[in-house]
């Protein structure tokens, strides 16, 4: 166990170095400087624009000089926003997606499996086919035409929730609601067949001819077991809240992570795009280990281990 | 009754009683007696066919095209003229769907056929040669894969500069490829393993033989139904980075550009959204029941 958390830990650590360089190489192969897009500079002020940033040193100094940073945790000042650095970017936008992302991760896995336990015991019957397409719906409209919808017909047009803005709790919920809908799909579709497998086991049978209540082994016999698919799903569920993001915080005006990477997208900030790719892919490589340590603490069967070959 | 000779006729065996009796069928009519069988899956297939009819014959039928703007009809509402409707620049929605899905189909299809070669070719190397050459190509694939795709995308995209459908082609193709290599990889080096593989080894099938025959057909199955999933997963993909602002440029048309551009004018005139977003849902949908068909009929054991 130990063996193998050091393994990994020293191979996200090779992950987040080989993504830092990476963008690093992506951002400086653009053609042409970051300001060369704007209007034509005098000589002497892009010479001073090149001095501030650093871009007149050499590429490998740059890269050293990146890294050295990264190491500090400074991801460096935004190009477009003056006097900013990209950490206050992140210092102001992470507690708002941070929100977001966590109720929709409620919404997302407690709805999910609700609707898919539902779903699984009344096989082929309204609760089934209603939880069916719903789940459909979540996983073939984009996210961005369900967070429109969500913000005018629940939010401007029938005046329940605050359409934009953050602030309140109450704008948190079609935020959370549209960022969820997704995996709140892709949730309820799993959970449906693993439930479905669970339920014809022999031992659910056994239960059943022992006499205990229907709601007993449901919760603490079949639930328990169909929840380890669900586990494995948890990396990519966590890496779609975090892209998501880019989307419903858009569309909702919230200043969060994810709308500043639209933004600096729109506005080839480098550095800010830069800064919050490593970011994201930092966070996605922790979380990815809490799960794969969390999958062995609810199976008492899956031994972490070193792997060898595949 | 006394039996003599003459009432009893010799069996003569027509065939060799190793032969097969019932005539072989082949792996693909078996995959499409069940692929027919599935009443969605086909339902699937009708509504792509009608949409590539619709995407590629439609826009020859149509008297308007998709970039001439008509300032004296904005945003029309659904009629005999315009059926769903005109947009901020009184361009036929209709019409502009159509080009769009010729657009959505075709980066979704050539996104595909380039992964499908990178794919295909590092799963296969990976999967044929095994032990240590397989293990570094893994890991370099678990590498790339920790980091969702859309990031990659999104820095891509940013790299080659804005649109440009060819770009776009390219970055959905060389970002997706990696699960494809993955389960060609798997196949094929659980393939290598199996006893019949062994067994026409042991009856002398060279390497050509045994790839031809043995392999790459027990491989068809999982790739042809990968792709059919990612066809759509790249349409999604594209409707994104137009979202954004780094996809299809105006004024070509793109099902995800159109209902991007919609989402601004829904709370006077929702069919501007409404209409892209519902050929983005549809397309998703059959694409993903015609998946799920082939991969029931392509793998009996996967059937839930």
């Amino acid at each position: 166990m130990v063996k193998y958390l050091i393994q990994r830990i020293a191979s996200s650590f090779l992950v987040l170095f080989l993504v830092i360089s990476l963008t690093f190489v992506l951002m400086h192969a653009i053609p042409g400087g970051p300001f060369s897009s704007e209007k034509v500079l005098p000589d002497a002020v892009k010479a001073n624009i090149e001095e501030r940033y650093h871009l007149n040193d050499p590429l490998s100094k740059q890269y050293v000089d990146y890294l050295t940073n990264i190491a500090h945790f400074d991801l460096g000042p935004t190009f477009r926003y003056a006097g900013r650095t990209v950490n206050d970017l992140i210092k102001d936008g992470m507690p708002k997606t941070a929100m977001v992302g966590l109720l929709a991760t409620i919404i997302g896995i407690g709805g999910g499996l609700i609707l898919g336990t539902i779903a699984a015991l009344g096989q082929n019957k309204t609760p089934d086919i209603v939880a069916t397409v719903l789940s459909t719906i979540g996983i073939s409209v984009p996210s961005f035409v369900i967070a429109t919808l969500f913000q005018y017909y629940l939010g401007y047009k029938t005046g329940w929730f605050p359409p934009v803005g953050f602030g309140e709790l109450k704008q948190l919920v079609l935020p959370a609601l549209a960022l969820s809908a997704y995996p709140v799909a892709q949730v309820t579709r799993l959970m449906r067949t693993s439930m479905l497998d669970v339920l014809s086991q022999d031992y659910i049978r056994t239960a059943r001819a022992k006499g205990i209540p229907s709601y007993l082994i449901i919760t603490r016999h079949a639930m328990r077991n169909a929840l380890l698919p669900v586990i494995t799903y948890l990396g990519p569920f966590f890496a779609y809240i975090l892209t998501g993001n880019f989307v419903v915080e858009y569309v909702f005006n919230i200043p969060g992570i994810g709308q500043f990477f639209v933004t600096s997208i729109q506005n080839r900030d480098y550095p800010t795009i830069m800064g919050i790719t490593i970011l994201f892919c930092t966070l996605l490589v922790v979380f990815n280990l809490l799960v794969d340590i969390a999958y062995t603490l609810v199976d008492p069967r899956i031994k972490l281990t070193t792997q060898k070959g595949a | 009754m006394s039996l003599s000779p003459d009432m009893f006729e010799l069996v003569k065996s027509q065939v060799s009683s190793d032969a097969i009796a019932r005539p072989s069928t082949t792996l693909w009519q078996d995959a499409w007696r069940r692929f027919k069988k599935n009443k969605l899956a086909m339902l699937g297939l009708a509504v792509l066919g009608i949409l590539v009819f619709f995407s590629f014959c439609g826009p020859l039928l149509s008297q308007f095209n998709y970039f001439t703007n008509n300032l004296d009809d904005l945003y029309a509402s659904p009629s005999w003229l315009h059926p769903f409707g005109t947009d901020d620049l009184g361009r036929d929605i209709m019409t502009r769907i159509m080009y769009g899905g010729r657009i959505s189909l075709e980066i979704g299809l050539v996104s595909v056929i380039i992964n499908l070669v990178l794919g295909v070719f590092y799963g296969g190397i990976s999967g044929y040669f095994g032990g240590r050459v397989d293990n570094i190509m893994m890991r370099i694939i678990d590498i790339i894969y920790s980091v969702p795709d859309l990031i990659y995308v999104i820095l891509l995209m940013v790299v080659l500069g804005q649109g440009g459908l060819i770009n776009i082609m390219i970055v959905l193709g060389i970002v997706n490829w990696m699960a494809m290599a993955r389960i060609v990889r798997g196949q094929i080096l659980a393939l290598r393993e199996q006893e019949y593989v062994l067994a026409a080894r042991t009856l002398g099938a060279n390497t050509k033989r045994l790839l031809l025959k043995h392999l790459i057909p027990n491989t068809i199955g999982p790739i042809i139904v990968t792709v059919a999933l990612q066809i759509p997963a790249a349409i999604f993909m594209e409707a994104f980075l137009s979202f954004i602002g780094i996809g299809i440029m105006p004024p070509l048309a793109s099902w995800g550009s159109m209902a991007s551009a919609g989402r601004l004018s829904i709370p006077s005139h929702p069919n501007a959204l409404l209409f892209p977003a519902m050929a983005i849902a549809i397309t998703m949908l059959a694409f993903n029941f015609v998946g799920d068909g082939l991969r029931d009929a392509f793998d009996p054991k996967m059937r839930k």
